[in-house]
């Protein structure tokens, strides 16, 4: 049972509410930004004359957990997916793989970390709503289960279905994920990629990881086998009582 | 061994390239200084759009792929037992060895914290391919190391361990070749997550064995052109009787690369984008045409093959298109795909070079101290 939430582009008004409850909460120092920055986590953009968040999309099976060489990236059992900064050494896997570009870096700092929304984990574990939901005085922000968000977007829609699209973004891209979006125009116009694959892109390495084990037997055995038999050759070959390794080679 | 009077060098003007590389080096030390103190940002092109430039494209993909004829030829010369390619073995081991420091001195700079390089010994996570380069890099570095060590040894005079590392080494050999092919097809997995973002005319579920094979290709053209740059540096021959062989070895890793390439263009139907010229359209040819197309037909020709000046010119064409496609999976295909343009800032291509000119004063050193190329190989000092 993870939690999410929804996001309803047709009642946001831009207020920017959610973006400053969001510093407060984590602590991110600065004005809020523009564009998602490492120090501005979500940020209400308009585009076309509609209007947008921007916030990790938490997904079900999250790309940046899989690429992560040292695990700095973790999805809970609550359902947010979180971030070590005391792990993480910087290599930025996380932000090449994401299918949604949600991961930043501190470009400006000697010692950087990334930083991405964490769905105010902390207090989801204490069954609080996120931050965001909290500040959203319009509704266009809601807190909760998967499941409940999920009936809630489709409600919205069948009760108005000229005021939406009928698509519910998150719900099958990349493998579906915890943030759901609603909204009256189609999201590529939004900004948000649409181009992003139905399975979980982490299917496709783990596919050619999972085989590795079988593959060193294989490959290691062929190997020796074929040592085995130029070396017998080569021991034949140099006639009965030579033995050992033939003639004598420089040692590289 | 008395290597300075007895490696003589006169096609090379070793005045001119001590000081191009001085100054190099200041400059590196410089960009150094300020990439530690200010952070990537101050030095390079990278931002939130585009967060891996030329030193993961540059100094790590190709850094560790030119680096493949260490494996390659250990497994020629041990496992497949063809010995009398022994001579070029120590040369292209210590090339490895030194192109695998390379990437690690890279990588200390592309991090971003990277006094935690370690941490990737501690914190597994088996379903990340950067952790498995990592191991495979960390681990295939120390299997150069102790199959470099008897020369090093040797010149100390200390027989026993070179003894012990002769007697291990059919395993070494086999455990090197095993961890290249995985993370050497790895490197090309990597690229495997970004489906929608890395363009079609390079994205293929099989980026895996497109880099194993096409690092062999290139591997062995190194081998061809460091025999050559050994040869300007310090008066040696061309050893045509043993590169003319291993060129055929390339043709065909080459040509089966090709052709592979091809199929899956065809299968991601892109025909379109290279008839229309389009920015990666361009950028595919000039990498297939001259990267692959060229140096196989050239070197299919026996007479190119033993000529030394064709055979140099079809190696360094391999080793360029293999350059070209690390660069082009990269930083082209990856444009479209992340929406932003990317090229290196010039203190990006300092540090790249400067650490290639380190690698390169490193191996001068060595020749001139170990004993590294065959004797009976020099042209006689003068």
């Amino acid at each position: 049972m993870s939690v999410g939430l929804l996001f309803d582009s047709t009642r946001c008004v831009a207020c920017g509410a959610c973006s400053t409850a969001c510093k407060e909460q984590n602590k991110l120092p600065g004005p809020v930004d523009p564009e998602p920055t490492a120090r501005t986590w979500t940020t209400v953009q308009t585009l076309e004359g509609q209007n947008v968040r921007r916030l990790c999309m938490h997904c079900l099976v999250p790309t940046c957990v899989s690429v992560c060489p040292v695990g700095a990236l973790a999805r809970t059992p609550e359902g947010p997916v979180v971030y070590d900064g005391g792990k993480c050494m910087g290599c930025r896997y996380c932000m090449m793989a994401c299918p949604f570009g949600v991961p930043k870096y501190e470009w400006d700092k000697p010692v950087p970390v990334v930083g991405k929304c964490i769905l105010c984990t902390s207090r989801v574990k204490e069954g609080r709503p996120t931050a965001c939901a909290e500040a959203c005085p319009y509704g266009a922000t809601v807190f909760g289960t998967r499941e409940q968000l999920a009936k809630e977007a489709r409600k919205r829609i069948q009760e108005s279905p000229s005021a939406y699209r009928d698509h519910i973004y998150g719900l099958g891209e990349a493998g579906g994920t915890g943030v759901l979006m609603i909204a009256a125009v189609p999201f590529e116009k939004l900004g948000l990629r649409t181009d992003v694959p139905k399975d979980p892109p982490a299917m496709r390495t783990w596919q050619v990881l999972a085989n590795i084990p079988d593959f060193v037997a294989v490959w290691g055995c062929f190997l020796y086998g074929v040592h085995w038999i130029t070396a017998r050759r080569e021991e034949v070959a140099s006639g009965p009582g030579a033995g050992g390794h033939g003639p004598e080679g420089r040692s590289s | 061994m008395n290597g300075s009077t007895a490696l003589p060098s006169r096609r090379l003007n070793w005045g001119f390239w001590t000081v191009v590389f001085s100054i190099l080096v200041v400059a590196f030390l410089g960009v150094t200084v300020l990439r530690f103190s200010k952070g990537l940002g101050a030095v390079t092109h990278l931002n939130d759009t585009f967060p891996w430039g030329i030193w993961i494209g540059f100094d790590l993909l190709c850094g560790v792929g030119l680096a493949a004829g260490a494996f390659t030829l250990t497994a020629v010369v041990h496992l497949f037992n063809l010995k009398r390619f022994e001579p070029i073995v120590r040369p292209t081991i210590l090339t490895g060895f030194l192109g695998y420091t390379f990437v690690i001195l890279a990588l200390l700079f592309d991090l971003g914290q990277p006094w935690r390089i370690w941490h990737a010994i501690i914190y597994w996570n088996p379903h990340s391919v950067m952790f498995e380069v990592a191991w495979c890099v960390m681990l295939y570095t120390t299997v150069l190391a102790i199959e470099f060590s008897p020369v090093v040894f040797e010149r100390l005079g200390w027989h026993a361990p070179a003894r012990l590392v002769h007697r291990m080494i059919t395993p070494l050999v086999i455990a090197g070749v095993i961890l290249s092919t995985l993370h050497q097809s790895s490197l090309g997995s990597l690229y495997l997550i970004v489906p929608s973002k890395l363009h079609p005319l390079w994205y293929s579920p099989l980026l895996p064995l497109f880099f194993y094979i096409s690092a062999i290709g290139a591997g062995i053209g190194m081998v061809v052109l460091e025999s050559y740059m050994s040869k300007r540096a310090f008066g040696r021959n061309l050893e045509m009787e043993l590169l003319e062989p291993l060129a055929r070895a390339m043709v065909v890793a080459l040509f089966i690369y090709g052709l592979m390439r091809l199929q899956a263009i065809n299968r991601n139907q892109c025909w379109g984008d290279i008839a229309s010229f389009s920015y990666e359209g361009k950028m595919f040819l000039v990498e297939f045409v001259l990267g692959v197309v060229l140096p196989v037909a050239m070197l299919s020709f026996r007479r190119i093959r033993t000529s030394p000046s064709g055979l140099v010119t079809g190696s360094f064409l391999a080793v360029l298109g293999f350059v070209m496609n690390r660069l082009n999976v990269s930083i082209t295909g990856m444009e479209r795909g992340l929406g932003a343009r990317y090229s290196p800032a010039l203190m990006e291509y300092t540090v790249s070079l400067g650490l290639v000119a380190i690698g390169m004063a490193v191996f001068a050193f060595a020749v001139r101290y170990l004993n590294i190329f065959p004797e009976g190989q020099r042209e006689g000092g003068s």
